[in-house]
């Protein structure tokens, strides 16, 4: 079968800079193929510029093919009547790919008319088709609506139908997923293969997650610093790579179903700019298995099986990792039990409300937003609380109003044994020391203006430690940096060394509680896997105590001990990480494990995801009784009526079921999911 | 940069005064204002003639051995004047756009950080002011700027060029208390007074700064305007203002008693903003490393 399109010797540069070098591939119908690669490695440029939608400065050589039709150097009118139509694109932000001041359906309706011959009403008629396509619940009256009343699923939902809705031959998606929460991720996801199964069109899929490509790609190609340098079959790639990169890559992700504590295995250093590539192997500075050779030339593309290529001289040497080279020291058991130790948070019915208002001059109360509605958990010396949850679910507020340590509005919160409804001046500022936050964009909660030193001295200042010059070095060595940055700017330092200049802010005044919002989460995972078990050495080595709020559940199934999910300004289910995950009770934990993509595609062919229906409600105007039961897949298929009265009318408090697992379900039940 | 130790303690402070020298400008305007300020003041003792004394054998002569810049038509020395002239005009100028920007900085930064009775209270201030006509009151108060009155002349002038810039810098006050630094900052116990002049002033020294360059050249003009119509420096003081007023009518013909004058005007406003563009970049980590 020929492929529907086919990139040859693809090379688009920037003034001096080559952005992207010699990428080829080719789809054929009703293939995936997988782009795989960090930020900065060229992926997006690459669909850009297959697509002809880069700026005028880029300079763009080689050969796309579109049904054998050369694209580059065509007419921007050649390239009109093809864009949308045999080859259409979903982007990563759904709310810029929307007009805002048009109605969806309108939207549909005009991508449909641009490019066949239909009257209005005819287009309109295919626009609401196409929303029920996509699985849009009313689509008639949804259609009518404008973009920002859509949710963020419901509008990458809306963006897809109009990607498909001329039939196209080639859809091109650019981290479809990625601004997305989990569930509905899965949601979109199926939807994308929904999208295939009726149109027969290849998808060229463009992600950072290998977890996403390995359930749902046919074809693999890894790219790094602007350049193939492995392609093949989804098997081959996730369970033979034959590029030291690729390797690296897979054994740094915090995977969901595995337990214990295995240590992740970061790449050192950071990818190269593509101003400045090393000479040889691009990848060389960074490889464990580098040899003087690498340097010398950058390695082509070597057949190394059918149809799997790798860019790597020693290919024949490469393996799966199988144990990890940096072994971690892991002191379980020197701990005391858990009842025996103190507590250092304690968080009892905390509640925290918004009001609504409505009006300009005179100001009235239209509403309520419940951000969080009795939360209660504890975290003890030493242990790691993991807060998980989607976006708009409470944990940052949560956060927040810790940190915050004033009297909340219901409830109590008490920091290292003082409770903050108590506190007087003095003791809030002995309690700022002993509590330190890190933050989840780096370069966001580091003050561009300032150096590190004066960063890392800011703390001690402030609780008036005098000359910070020699406490500085020591931070500064403790979270792996040399002494010398200290005169830099955060600007100068790469993702992950910024957040390891948040954590070393953080550590300056030696404290006993850490409160961390997020942190790996902007970082790619080759350098994500560093900062985790950074963390996790300093909390060991210091003592320190935890309490993790992140939205990846992988992530929190690594560094922490205890883990709390929380649901719409609840807990679903609090307990021991191994407990939750190996056997979560709760109906929305059981779904949120399950529709979190796993990079193992074999596995991943053959789960059974639990789907949630819709999207989450709004937390001003929350469900009676059990908040979940809106999307619950219990509450919908295994409950019988008298059994949903009760979740209807009764809200449920966190009920213990285990030795330390507890879940907020009136009928919870333990399931293997993962 | 890499031989700067920990110990050596590489604060904020040390990193922009090493930036700065580090770029030509910041070193040409640093110099040129240096070598302005020696004019001013040591200038006037290399010449025989004082500011106050008259020649009455020369009227409006051209520049000659004995008076180095010509004369006026009151046979005063145009050497001397104008030096005189060019000490008022530095110190009331840069003194003035220092005060107005500090003034701009410190109101609109607490205006933006403490919202409530601080904010409230500020802002009518400076609304009050910016509709205020500053020209007026400045020439009502005029006659109080007397021998010596120089500092609340000073004063005075910055108090009327602040208002807009702290509007802009309260907006943006307001935008930079949300983001993550300065709350990791309240967070780790920094006080708000300290968050201010350590986090958020630092973060707008672009806009200041430029704004203090602009000020610069505003303040010698606004004293010149006034001096012009006769407020401000008073005879038988001079400034740059008084000077360039009665030379520009008898510039056509005796060049020498208004282009001196304007000349060292350009060079002063010339040499500031070289000094505040090199102090921007300074300032500004993202800004290109000189090298």
């Amino acid at each position: 079968m020929t492929p529907v399109l086919e990139v040859t010797d693809l090379n688009v540069s920037f003034g001096d800079v080559l952005a992207v070098r010699g990428v080829g591939y080719s789809v054929r119908q009703g293939e995936v193929l997988g782009i795989v690669g960090e930020s900065g490695s060229g992926k997006s440029v690459t669909s850009a510029a297959v697509m002809g939608l880069l700026p005028p400065g880029a300079k763009v050589t080689g050969s796309v093919r579109l049904h054998g039709r050369e694209l580059i150097g065509a007419r921007q009118r050649e390239l009109t009547a093809f864009r949308g139509k045999t080859m259409s694109m979903v982007f990563q932000d759904p709310l810029s790919a929307l007009t805002p001041v048009y109605r969806v359906g309108d939207q549909i309706a005009e991508a449909v008319r641009i490019h066949q011959k239909v009257t209005k009403e005819q287009a309109a008629v295919k626009a609401v088709e196409l929303l029920d396509l996509v699985g849009i619940p009313n689509p008639a009256e949804r259609a009518l609506a404008f973009p920002h009343e859509f949710s963020g699923g419901m509008r990458q939902r809306a963006v897809i139908a109009m990607a498909i809705a001329n039939d196209p031959d080639v859809i091109i998606c650019d981290e479809p997923t990625t601004a997305l929460d989990v569930t509905i991720q899965a949601q979109v996801l199926e939807v994308l293969k929904k999208a295939q199964r009726e149109t027969g069109a290849a998808i060229v899929m463009i992600t950072h997650d290998l977890g996403v490509v390995a359930g749902f790609a046919d074809r693999v190609l890894v790219m790094y610093a602007g350049r193939p340098v492995e392609v093949g079959d989804v098997d081959d790639i996730y369970y033979g790579p034959r590029m030291p990169y690729t390797v690296g890559l897979l054994s740094s992700i915090p995977r969901v179903d595995r337990d214990g504590r295995q240590p992740l295995v970061p790449i050192e250093g950071a990818p190269p700019s593509p101003a400045a590539l090393p000479p040889g192997c691009p990848f060389a500075p960074r490889c464990p298995m580098r040899v003087d050779a690498c340097d010398a030339a950058e390695p082509p593309l070597f057949d190394v099986g059918p149809a799997h290529r790798a860019a790597c001289i020693r290919w024949e040497e490469v393996r799966p990792r199988a144990a990890a080279r940096h072994a971690v020291p892991v002191h379980l058991g020197e701990l005391r039990p858990r009842q025996d130790r103190q507590v250092v948070l304690e968080v009892d019915g905390l509640v925290k409300q918004y009001p609504l208002l409505r009006g300009s001059v005179f100001k009235r109360r239209v509403g309520t937003v419940h951000a969080v509605a009795g939360v209660s958990f504890d975290v003890r010396e030493g242990e790691t609380l993991g807060l998980v949850g989607e976006s708009g679910c409470g944990k940052t507020t949560t956060l927040m109003e810790i940190l915050e340590l004033t009297e909340p509005q219901e409830g109590r919160i008490v920091v290292l044994g003082h409770d903050t409804a108590r506190l007087g001046g003095t003791d809030r500022m002995a309690i700022r020391r002993d509590m330190q936050v890190v933050f989840q964009d780096p370069l966001a909660s580091l003050d561009p203006r300032m150096t590190v030193y004066d960063i890392l001295a800011e703390p001690l200042r402030a609780h008036g430690r005098g000359n910070p010059g020699m406490r500085v070095a020591e931070l500064l060595d403790l979270v792996g940096l040399d002494a010398s940055h200290a005169a830099r700017y955060p600007q100068e330092f790469s993702g992950g060394q910024r957040q390891r200049i948040g954590i070393a802010r953080a550590l300056a005044l030696e404290p006993r509680l850490l409160a961390l919002d997020e942190p790996v989460s902007a970082l790619d995972v080759s350098i994500q896997a560093g900062v985790i078990n950074l963390l996790d050495a300093l909390k060991t080595e210091l003592g320190l105590s935890y309490l993790f709020v992140a939205h990846d559940l992988a992530v929190v199934r690594y560094i922490a001990d205890r883990v709390a999910v929380m649901y719409l300004g609840r807990i679903a289910e609090i307990g021991q990480v191994d407990a939750v995950y190996g056997a979560p009770a709760h109906p929305y934990t059981q779904a949120l494990l399950s529709a979190i993509p796993l990079p193992d595609p074999v596995r991943e062919r053959s789960r059974r995801r639990i789907l949630l229906e819709g999207d989450l409600p709004s937390p001003a105007d929350p469900p009676s009784g059990c908040r979940f039961r809106t999307r619950c897949p219990k509450f919908r298929a295994a409950l019988t009526d008298d059994e949903r009265a009760l979740c209807v009318t009764v809200e449920p408090s966190v009920r213990l079921l285990d030795r330390d697992q507890g879940a907020a379900c009136h009928y919870a039940e333990k399931l293997k999911v993962t | 940069m890499t031989l700067l130790t920990a110990h050596r303690a590489p604060s904020r402070l040390r990193v922009v005064a090493w930036r700065f020298f580090q770029s030509a400008q910041g070193r040409i305007g640093f110099a040129v204002l240096v070598l302005l300020f020696l004019l001013a003041f040591a200038g006037p003792g290399f010449s025989l003639w004082s500011y106050t004394d008259k020649d009455f054998t020369a009227f409006l002569s051209p520049p000659s051995a004995e008076h180095w810049f010509g004369t006026l038509q009151t046979g005063a020395d145009v050497y001397a004047v104008t030096l005189r002239g060019m000490r008022k005009s530095l110190i009331v100028g840069l003194l003035a756009a220092l005060v107005s920007t500090a003034l701009a900085a410190v109101v609109g930064a607490f205006a933006g950080y403490f919202p409530g009775w601080p904010d409230r209270v500020l802002t009518w201030g400076t609304d009050l002011l910016l509709v205020l006509p500053a020209f007026l009151v400045l020439a009502v108060m005029s006659p109080l700027f007397g021998a010596g009155q120089w500092v609340l002349f000073v004063i005075m002038l910055a108090l009327f060029l602040w208002m807009v810039t702290s509007k802009i810098v309260r907006g943006m006050t307001i935008s930079l208390k949300q983001r993550e630094f300065i709350q990791a900052a309240r967070f780790m116990g920094v006080s708000p007074v300290r968050i201010i002049f350590r986090h958020i002033i630092p973060n707008l020294s672009s806009l200041l700064i430029v704004d203090a360059t602009l000020n610069v050249s505003a303040a010698i003009l606004t004293e010149t305007s006034l001096s012009y119509f006769g407020f401000g420096i008073q005879p038988p003081d001079v400034s740059f203002g008084t000077l360039i007023a009665d030379g520009s009518r008898t510039a056509i013909y005796a060049p020498w008693t208004f282009w001196f004058v304007a000349g060292l005007l350009v060079i002063t406003v010339l040499a500031v903003n070289l000094i505040g563009d090199a102090l921007r970049d300074a300032f500004d980590p993202a800004s290109q490393r000189p090298r």
